[in-house]
């Protein structure tokens, strides 16, 4: 049993989950993620990590409520016991010095991408961070970011905070770079990572998304979390989370993730920043 | 009771009650239901006791076969149950799910004509009369030797290091990865086949004897081997055979198209045959191919057939070739799986929405035995065939996972991705590392993965006890 340490809703439907669990907690790095169960016969859903504390041993997630097991673990007090915590899974984010690097990050990923841009940042890269929502007040984290950042930008679609619009104008906030950025991580909805990769490729700068398809055991044995990389299949689970964003087959991602409708695997439904960004592709055209 | 009468032999192997195909096709219920006592004293009557005992030599965990079964002859249950523990701590498992028709059975001299005994059966009906019972009657531990041992995978092969050397009074410690214990007993093998509650009993019993179990604990993730092996004396590894195959063909990737141990584990582990009870999501195929022909392919099948789908086994050779145990294609048959033999699957294809629709597949014809001595299929030209379907599992086979393979330095590997380790002892490249089961020998059955289990833990006890 884990115990939860706490729980607050840091904005509207996303909440800040903080448990208890040493053994992961020693061993996790930026990018990996862990599989957590609400309850006992509850479904297995991972969820990529968005902070830790060595020390204390603990996790903290930013959880999306979709439904489902994410509604129940957004309502777990302090002090109850969750079943399931099994990590760190998958490989972390490969931290180098690159150079410049621009973090991405949209919906659960304003969580999951902040232990990576800390990583860069102590790695002694120049750290371009850029965070994303539908509205101001679907931002979080913002003064941490600041603290890993030499140059934090938001993005919101109504313009309430920072740049008006959605990630397509990123050439612009690269354009403003005093220097050619060397990678790019973006964290986030499946659709805010596939448009990255398609804005960034004829820029020539490499382009590493987290992958989220459904799963299971998280451990390469059921092989439902299948992506196709460069035309080879791979396991996101063990061969993943992260990928070029290049050379993932999205169309094939997001028709595979919407073969359980029913499940809450992925908690990233209601951004809209599917249908936002169709609009916005179609008024460029 | 008195000796054994000399009387005429008795071929008349006792058939055990099965639920009716008509019926059982429809339900997750046992299949087989096992022998009344009058029946299975019958049965054990039947055994010739002999001197030299070809079962015994034929069984991977050496049971005393004779011995256990003169106890049912006798009708003294609770010794038989306690002979056949002495050796077997699964029995419940291995009498449903043990080839016995490859083991012990085929050495018994009445197999000439059709009335080889029924040990299976027998071995099965032991286990569930002490169920029955209800109370469990516990073996001596001896004094603790202070010597501490992790078990990583708590599959069968685990479970039995982790019951053999918590009676030789070492500390036991299980990491599993997921949240049950059982290994493929609770992931992959249905329900019907094998009730998990006999699985949760067996395992309840070793927690019983002391062994300390840590769940949702990944070795070579949550912690390495190397780290394992500061606080531990020794370390076995029994992670199975959990990466599962495909065959790389075109349209793989399409929805509905599942490995069999995507399909198997949200059936059985996520209990998908209890929805809308349990949360686990199913989708409600209508035509359902099974592409191979092992225990694992008629597993899926006769899954998909219980939840309404027409079903099919497509299969690249004959009949005669099928892997999977005659008992279970026979059970499938009767259930009403369709078996498209000499057929290969080249491609699956989708409709807009990106699910499968149609298989097109190649007919074959058997030509000149490969090296596994089967006649190895060939394709005939110009037969390809587009058989509309609405999921397809694929059922062709596992490796053993990389996880603790990559994530070990030192751990000698093989071709295959299998850890390799002495087939009399179970030891490693690796010192204080002992493995056996499917990680070792690739995917196999349960009884080996005992054996192996068995293997190990002596040779463990001996260094254990050594240093
Ligand atoms: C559907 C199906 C039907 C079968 N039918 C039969 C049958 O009728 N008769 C028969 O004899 N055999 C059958 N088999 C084969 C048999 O089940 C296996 O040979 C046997 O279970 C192998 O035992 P094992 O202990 O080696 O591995 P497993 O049973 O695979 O157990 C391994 C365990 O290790 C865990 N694990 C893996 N990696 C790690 C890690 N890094 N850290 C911690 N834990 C880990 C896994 O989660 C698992 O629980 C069948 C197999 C399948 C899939």
């Amino acid at each position: 049993m884990f115990k939860v340490i706490s729980n607050e809703m840091v904005v509207p439907n996303i909440h800040l989950l903080t448990v208890e669990a040493p053994a992961v907690a020693a061993q996790i790095e930026p990018g990996q993620f862990v599989i957590l169960r609400s309850e006992e016969d509850g479904e297995r859903i991972p969820l990529s990590i968005a902070d830790w504390d060595r020390d204390k041993g603990t996790l903290t997630f930013a959880i999306v409520n979709v439904g489902g097991t994410t509604d129940k673990l957004a309502s777990l007090r302090a002090g109850t016991d969750i079943p399931t915590v099994v990590g760190p899974l998958g490989n972390a984010t490969e931290i180098g010095e690159f150079g410049t690097v621009v973090c991405i990050g949209g919906c659960y990923g304003i969580g999951s991408i902040y232990p990576i841009a800390r990583a860069l940042k102590e790695k002694n890269n120049r750290v371009i961070t850029i965070i994303e929502a539908r509205s101001s007040y679907l931002l979080f984290w913002e003064d941490k970011y600041k603290q890993v950042s030499d140059k934090f930008v938001t993005i919101t679609r109504d313009g309430s905070r920072g740049v008006r619009g959605h990630i397509t104008h990123l050439p612009e906030i690269l354009g403003g770079l005093p220097e050619p950025a060397n990678r790019i991580i973006v964290n986030g909805c499946t659709f805010l990572m596939k448009h990255t990769s398609e804005i960034s490729r004829p820029f020539g700068i490499k382009t590493i998304v987290s992958l989220n398809p459904i799963m299971i055991d998280g451990t390469g044995m059921c092989g439902v979390c299948r992506v196709s990389i460069a035309s080879k299949t791979k396991f996101a689970c063990v061969d993943g989370p992260d990928f070029d964003g290049h050379e993932v087959d999205w169309a094939e991602l997001l028709q595979r993730r919407k073969t359980y409708i029913r499940e809450e695997a992925i908690p990233l439904r209601t951004s809209k920043c599917e249908e936002h960004a169709a609009n916005r592709r179609g008024n460029i055209v | 009771m008195s000796e054994p009468v000399k009387r005429k032999i008795d071929y008349n192997r006792r058939e055990m009650p099965k639920q009716l195909p008509q019926v059982r096709s429809h339900n997750f219920y046992e299949v087989a239901l096992g022998y009344p006592p009058e029946t299975a004293i019958e049965e054990a009557q039947r055994c010739l006791q002999c001197k030299k005992a070809g079962c015994v030599e034929k069984c991977p965990v050496e049971i005393n076969i004779p011995g256990f079964v003169r106890c049912i002859a006798e009708g003294d249950f609770a010794k038989g149950i306690k002979i056949l523990k002495e050796k077997n701590c699964l029995p419940a498992v291995c009498g449903r799910v043990c080839p016995q028709e490859e083991q012990c059975e085929s050495a018994c001299i009445m197999l000439k004509k059709g009335g080889q005994s029924a040990i299976g059966r027998l071995e099965r009906f032991l286990a569930d009369w002490e169920a029955a019972q209800g109370k469990l009657e516990l073996p001596e531990i001896p004094k603790p030797t202070g010597k501490k041992v992790a078990v990583v995978g708590g599959g069968p092969a685990g479970l039995t290091v982790a019951g053999d050397l918590i009676k030789l009074g070492h500390k036991v410690t299980i990491f599993e990865a997921l949240h049950k214990l059982g290994g493929v007993l609770i992931y992959g093998i249905p329900e019907f086949r094998l009730p998990k509650a006999i699985v949760y009993r067996e395992v309840e019993y070793l927690r019983m004897l002391g062994v300390e179990v840590v769940t949702d604990f990944v070795v070579g993730k949550t912690r390495s081997v190397e780290n394992l092996l500061r606080e531990f004396d020794a370390i076995f590894i029994g992670a199975g055979a959990g990466l599962p195959w495909f065959m790389n063909i075109p349209g793989e990737n399409l929805n509905g198209v599942y490995s069999a141990n995507e399909y198997l584990t949200r059936m059985n582990l996520m209990k998908g045959f209890m929805f809308p009870q349990y949360q686990t999501p199913i989708k409600e195929h209508a035509k359902v191919a099974v592409v191979g022909g092992g225990n694992v392919a008629m597993d899926c099948a006769r899954t998909a057939l219980r939840l309404g789908a027409e079903t099919r086994i497509i299969y690249r050779r004959s009949r005669q070739e099928l892997p999977a145990r005659l008992e279970e294609v026979e059970n499938a048959e009767e259930e009403g799986v369709i078996f498209d033999f000499l057929t290969l699957p080249i491609r699956y294809i989708g409709d807009e929405n990106g699910w499968v629709k149609e298989i097109e597949y190649l007919k074959m014809q058997l030509g000149e035995p490969d090296a596994s001595g089967r006649r190895s299929p060939v394709p005939i030209e110009g037969s390809e065939t587009i058989l509309p379907v609405d999921a397809v599992v694929c059922a062709i086979g596992n490796s053993p996972n990389p996880l603790i393979p990559t994530s070990t330095k030192g751990l000698q590997i093989g071709k295959k991705g299998n850890i390799v380790a002495d087939e009399a002892t179970g030891k490693t490249s690796m010192e204080k590392v002992w493995a056996g089961g499917d990680v070792v020998t690739g995917a196999a059955t349960v009884i080996l993965a005992m054996g192996a289990g068995r293997k190990a833990a002596r040779s463990m006890h001996e260094f254990l006890c050594s240093g």
